[in-house]
């Protein structure tokens, strides 16, 4: 088993080694952690918590809208 | 990581703050900065009636909750876009959140109002998605804000939204706009006052508020914003965030402390000489606002106005730049 990881726009699945970090898991997704935040079972997880391979994540973008 | 609060287990840090929060103090943190804002710049008096602008999305949502929390009557308002699947979806989450906590709903929808979608909308009248979303809906907030007696409207825009505009608009140096960047704009003859109480909350922690108070709300992005500038402007800053906390808030804060003025003659001049709509009344420097011309260009229909007489509509020269 691996970490399940969600991702949206597009919306898509990826299966990734564990145990690795929040932190570390978005640097390695090459993801700006000011414009995500990582959900598991509808709460929020802090960048410094690892992750196990039996953990299923989704990893929400937080950057919306137009110019108005 | 522990709260900064009370030591317990953090589940957001907040890098410009250097602070780590639990759910219970990072809802306190939200609420203080709201309150901060409204305070500050005196967004909000005692007796004002109140109506939030929703669209569905964590920043509407997120104010509007954390208003009623703060103790404000807030109704909302929905304005639909008919942009397809989008647009009805995001109206269920405005619905749902309302009848949920027993708050009060207006809807507007553009397509059954008006005879125009935003997407084809835009289309027939050459003007960018965005562009065209905007002004309608600014247009509108506005006459649904005079219509049923509001003295303030709510937007839910946070830092973010605050610092790319700003960037956009220094890019290109749209003075007139930056004279009217500000978390208030006082109510003139046919505007509400508008208040944007979300400016010293980055749009990470809307979202992260609705995500601890199991607020639901429509994640994904609008598919007619894919790839507009003001997401890439939004980007450029975030990188530059990420290799220095706060930048976004010094850049957004010293504006207003520093700069905002300097611009405001210009912005008054750009709102001088206003009269009213021949079509629908509003306040316009022509002799048609740039709303009724978009609905004329998109080819939609003006509705019918008591004591207002439809006149031709001069298709005059378009506008570039952003405001809010």
């Amino acid at each position: 088993m691996q970490v399940k990881v969600r991702l949206h726009n597009p919306r898509r699945e990826l299966e990734i080694e564990g145990p690795i970090t929040i932190i570390n898991l978005l640097a390695r997704l090459e993801l700006n952690r000011e414009a995500v935040l990582v959900v598991r079972d509808g709460e929020l997880v802090p960048g410094d918590e690892s992750l196990s391979n039996d953990d299923s994540i989704e990893i929400r973008p937080v950057i919306s809208g137009g110019a108005s | 990581m522990k709260c900064v609060t009370c030591r317990g287990p953090a589940i957001i840090d907040i890098r410009r703050h250097n602070s780590n929060f639990c759910a219970e103090h990072f809802i306190e943190q939200c609420q203080r900065q709201v309150r901060k804002a409204i305070d500050e710049f005196e967004m909000i008096l005692p007796e004002d009636k109140i109506l939030v602008a929703v669209s569905g999305g964590k920043d509407s949502l997120a104010i509007w909750d954390l208003l009623v929390d703060l103790g404000y009557e807030v109704d909302g308002l929905y304005i639909g876009l008919g942009i397809g699947e989008y647009s009805d979806i995001s109206l269920d989450y405005a619905r749902a959140y309302a009848q949920a906590r027993n708050l009060h709903l207006i809807e507007v929808d553009v397509p059954s109002t008006f005879g125009f979608d935003i997407p084809n909308g835009s289309r027939a009248a050459k003007r960018v998605p965005c562009s065209a979303c905007g002004l309608s809906k600014r247009h509108l907030f506005d006459e649904e804000a005079i219509k049923g007696g509001y003295d303030v409207l709510v937007t839910g825009h946070n830092l973010d939204d605050e610092a790319a505009v700003l960037f956009g608009n220094t890019l290109h140096w749209h003075t007139e706009y930056l004279g009217r960047q500000l978390p208030v704009l006082p109510a003139r003859k046919g505007f509400p006052r508008k208040v944007k109480p979300l400016v010293r909350l980055a749009e990470r922690e809307t979202a992260a508020y609705c995500i601890v108070k199991e607020i639901d709300y429509l994640i994904d992005e609008c598919p007619m914003a894919a790839g507009n500038k003001h997401l890439s402007y939004k980007n450029a800053l975030n990188e530059i965030e990420a290799m220095s906390p706060g930048a976004k808030h010094s850049f957004y804060f010293g504006f207003l402390d520093r700069a905002a003025a300097f611009f405001a003659v210009e912005a008054s001049i750009d709102r001088e000489g206003l009269g009213a709509c021949a079509s629908c009344g509003a306040p316009t420097t022509s002799e048609i606002c740039a709303f009724c011309r978009l609905v004329v260009r998109a080819g939609g229909q003006l509705p019918e106005r008591t004591g207002v007489t439809a006149v031709p509509v001069d298709l005059g020269p378009k506008r570039t730049g952003s405001v809010q």
